[in-house]
């Protein structure tokens, strides 16, 4: 194999087939920014609106009202009653949803080039005039609830993850789950909406991503036309409880119904938004990004190659960290451990790993395996239309300029062996530390498998 | 200046490209069937080898398909799972594997770079041409997909849709999971996996389907770089007909949790089946559109009862299931089931709308630039239309399709296919069995 042929090719792809050369921005007069793509592979358009709130904005008590109104963002408004919206999206050809996270609440439409304008009209119409009906609430946060019981509190797992990060974050708004607690979710009423509406639903505190086969000028023209009229609002100023020092290593224990053993590892570490506030060097997030990537970038990363595949002790490993969260985040470890090996073993084995980094550089091969996997990654995702557009909106949802995304290769491409020890040895202490841990329950084992079954 | 007005055209070259794609199709020497659309806008490469080597060729043995394929890139021709997977990551390609029921591939994702691609192909290469299945990363494998099954049935969805497949299926290969059992996958050994490999990655039943930044003569060696030096071999036999539906009846399955999941099923559909343009076009309408269908109007919208209800049909290469299904809070289950039902029924019996045809024809045609907007996209369909056999034009004969469905159709359809009074229920929730015993759980 020609490895150093290779080599060459990689470090010298052209800046083009990197740089986002075709992306405008534009301010309206109501404060609303609006972010274009120009991408002409294919004759479709994504549009999406993105508010500055989400389960990170939320007040003890208040935990999952971003994403209930965000079902309600669906339930009409005068002029357009419920069900219409998705109905007229839908004769489009489009398809439309909407997500929310700890830090925005994100509404889009997917459609072929020309429909654009409905997409807008439609989401400047709710952005202000919500219908917010008492009934209809009465129903869509049942609906909430079963979405909660479906994905959190019928899966062992994620009910851990769930309490293993409210257990990590003290006072932290990274505590709050989502999709709420459930008590909260119970006890929402009507009026909280339309005061969550109120305080953050405004043109100054939304952004519009497009991204497709349209033209920048006209799409500015059309925003104009349909979110020009909506008046700024005073929104609702957030005021985030700062983390307080941790002083030493915290351990959750599970008993649930789970019939295998699980652990999770996490550590504190800065965001890349988290340390331009706090002004320290961001060489650190993208230092943790590839050291993040060491193991667990690939199948050749090291959780893998060494705990899968070397000694065997784990049936899965891998490691999590979200360099483009708001508040600071965690770097996250989670393991399976295989049969024959408990949960003490599995964790003084992921422990090893993280020493391994923190006392031995990173060699130049596998360093440059990782850089490889960053640039190649980086042409793929041209592939995905949604995902341009999102990561536009991800960035700028938290006030961090959409060009930081073309800093991504660059910056990683500079982090050295050095930096990644450093990081680990910074942030990968006991004093940052939480761990949980899944115990099978043995005694659940005979009722899951093979299963009883009656007529 | 001059410079992005090249850039302008070859986007321009690309989108057209893109707006019908013209699918190439050739022969290799050793017969496996190649797929190749031209996609020139970003220096990458999509390549998929599809094979007739999934659960429904694991005989008695239940999770043989899944396991050998899982052994491919775990040692070829003297090469360790760790060598292999270097090669391929100092490429920065991305390497996927699946095995299905039906389909069983091998994916690789690269930079279209010829080097970088050739070194990608000689790799991938290997683990089609010379697999090695050791002993110890068989052991471990299998060991993985142990604990595999083990999680999957903490899912109550899962088991739902595994018991559903066993009723509907009985003694059809598609009535197994492709996971296999804990006791299927302890008698297997790596000569089972060799001898499952050595039958049936084979030129003759390979399906390659390439999308990317090449020309014809970049895909030919690009098919021939990976399955060129398989032997011809030959076709696996024809799936049996799966049985037709029995009478009506409820699997009820205990799970801990505060949800019931609820699967309706029945095998209908196969690819290529001559009904299945109103059959998908009625199950638009009636569970498959989004919020916008009947199963989620009347479950969720109207009554909160659950997240998510909505309906599919799954065209397999013989009939596949058509699936309702719906989970609620577990003492919902009898209303919700309740609701399911009639819905189904009435939709049946009456047939859609002509308002409602005409709204999702006009949703299927208008999205048809949606469903083709990207490289993995295209390969999704071109290594379909390739394993499944469709006429190359059958992206080109969507939109008429869809077009000659009307409301008549659609209910003609579903009525001769679909029996509402012939449906397996299966639910698995807590509680269920229980209810059956107080007699509060309709049949």
């Amino acid at each position: 194999m020609s490895a150093r042929a290779l080599l060459l090719c990689l470090l010298v792809m052209p800046v083009a087939v990197l740089a986002d050369a075709d992306v405008h921005e534009f301010r309206l007069d109501n404060g609303l920014k609006l972010i274009v793509k120009e991408d002409r592979r294919a004759p479709v358009v994504v549009s999406q609106v993105w508010y500055r709130v989400g389960g990170s904005y939320e007040p003890s008590g208040m935990t999952g009202i971003s994403h209930a109104l965000e079902h309600m963002m669906f339930k009409g408004t005068p002029d357009v009653p419920e069900g219409e919206f998705s109905r007229r999206i839908a004769e489009l050809g489009g398809e439309d949803n909407a997500f929310t996270s700890a830090d925005y609440t994100a509404y889009h439409q997917t459609l072929e080039r020309s429909h654009l304008e409905a997409a807008f009209e439609l989401e400047a119409d709710r952005m202000r005039h919500l219908t917010l009906d008492a009934d209809e609430f009465r129903k869509e946060i049942q609906v909430v609830i079963e979405e909660r019981r479906l994905r959190t509190d019928d899966k062992p797992l994620a009910l851990a993850n769930e309490q293993f990060n409210a257990t990590a974050w003290l006072a932290s708004p990274a505590r709050n789950p989502v999709i709420g607690w459930p008590s909260d979710l119970n006890k929402l009423g009507i009026a909280d909406l339309a005061d969550w509406y109120r305080a953050w639903y405004a043109p100054n505190n939304a952004l519009i991503v497009v991204a497709g086969d349209v033209d920048a000028e006209a799409v500015h023209t059309l925003a104009l036309k349909y979110f020009g009229p909506l008046e700024a609002e005073p929104v609702a100023t957030r005021r985030d409880t700062e983390e307080p020092a941790q002083f030493g290593p915290r351990q959750v224990d599970f008993e649930l119904p789970s019939n295998i053993a699980y652990l999770i590892m996490g550590w504190k570490v800065p965001s890349l938004k988290s340390s331009r506030d706090k002004e320290t060097s961001p060489d650190e997030v993208y230092a943790l990004e590839v050291l993040g990537y060491l193991l667990d970038g690939s199948d050749s990363a090291r959780l893998t190659r060494e705990l899968v595949r070397g000694s065997e002790i784990a049936a899965s490993a891998g490691a999590s960290y979200d360099l483009y969260d708001r508040l600071p985040t965690l770097l996250t470890l989670t393991a399976v451990p295989s049969d024959g090996h408990d949960l003490d073993t599995m964790e003084t084995a992921l422990k090893a790993q993280i020493d391994r980094l923190k006392t031995e550089l990173v060699g130049v091969d596998e360093l440059r395996r990782v850089k490889n996997q960053v640039v190649a990654e980086k042409v793929f995702e041209r592939d995905a239309l949604f995902y341009q557009a999102t990561q536009i909106g991800q960035l700028e949802a938290i006030d961090l300029p959409h060009t930081v995304a073309g800093d991504y290769v660059p910056r990683v491409r500079a982090v050295t062996a050095e930096q990644v020890r450093d990081v680990a040895r910074k942030y990968l202490v006991d004093s940052g530390l939480t761990v949980a841990r899944v115990h099978p329950q043995p005694g659940e084992h005979s009722r899951f498998s093979p299963g009883r079954a009656t007529r | 200046m001059i410079r992005l007005a090249s850039v302008l055209l070859l986007c321009a070259f690309a989108g057209a490209a893109l707006a019908t794609p013209r699918i190439q199709q050739w022969s290799t020497a050793n017969g496996a069937q190649v797929y190749f659309v031209p996609a020139p806008g970003i220096p990458m490469v999509d390549v998929r080898v599809v094979f007739d080597a999934a659960a429904s060729r694991d005989g008695d043995q239940p999770g043989l398909a899944k396991l050998s394929i899982g052994m491919l890139n775990e040692g070829a021709a003297g090469l360790t799972a760790t060598q292999l997977t270097e090669r391929l990551d100092d490429l920065g390609a991305e390497l996927s594997l699946q095995a299905l029921r039906d389909m069983a591939y091998i994916q690789l994702r690269s930079l279209s770079d010829p080097d970088i691609l050739a070194a990608g192909v000689d790799t991938v290469a290997l683990m089609l041409t010379a697999p090695d299945v050791p002993q110890d990363a068989f052991d471990r494998v299998r060991n993985q997909m142990l604990v595999g099954l083990r999680y999957t049935q903490q899912k109550a969805g899962s088991r739902a849709g595994d018991a559903l497949f066993a009723e509907l299926y009985d003694s059809h290969p598609y009535a197994h999971p492709d996971d296999g059992t804990e006791e299927s996958l302890n008698a297997l050994t790596p000569d089972h996996a060799r001898a499952f490999l050595a039958k049936h990655l084979v030129g003759a039943n390979a399906i390659v389907a390439i999308v990317g930044d090449l020309d014809r003569a970049g895909a030919e060696r690009l098919a021939d770089g990976l399955v060129g030096k398989l032997p011809r071999g030959e076709r696996p036999a024809p799936l049996p007909a799966p049985p037709a539906p029995a009478e009506a009846r409820t699997l009820r399955l205990e799970h801990p949790g505060q949800q019931t999941h609820i699967l309706l099923g029945q095998p209908v559909a196969s690819r290529g089946d001559p009904d299945w343009f109103p059959l998908y076009v009625g199950n638009q309408i009636l569970g498959g559109g989004g919020l916008t269908s009947r199963l989620s109007d009347e479950v969720r919208q109207q009554r909160g009862l659950a997240y998510s209800a909505g309906s599919a049909f799954t065209p397999m290469r013989v009939a596949g299931p058509f699936l309702l299904s719906a989970q609620t809070r577990n003492d919902q289950t009898d209303q919700a089931l309740t609701v399911m039902r009639d819905t189904l029924r009435r939709f049946v019996a009456e047939g859609p709308t002509p308002e409602e045809v005409d709204a999702t024809r006009k949703n299927l045609r208008g999205g048809f630039p949606l469903r083709i907007a990207s490289n993995g996209k295209i390969l999704d369909y071109i290594a379909m239309i390739g394993f499944y056999g469709l006429p190359l034009d059958y992206l080109d004969q969507f939109d008429a399709n869809i077009a000659a469905v009307t409301a008549e159709s659609v209910r003609d359809a579903f009525q001769r296919r679909v029996d509402p009074e012939r449906m397996t229920t299966v639910l698995v929730g807590n509680g269920v069995a229980q209810a059956d015993r107080n007699g509060q759980t309709p049949p």
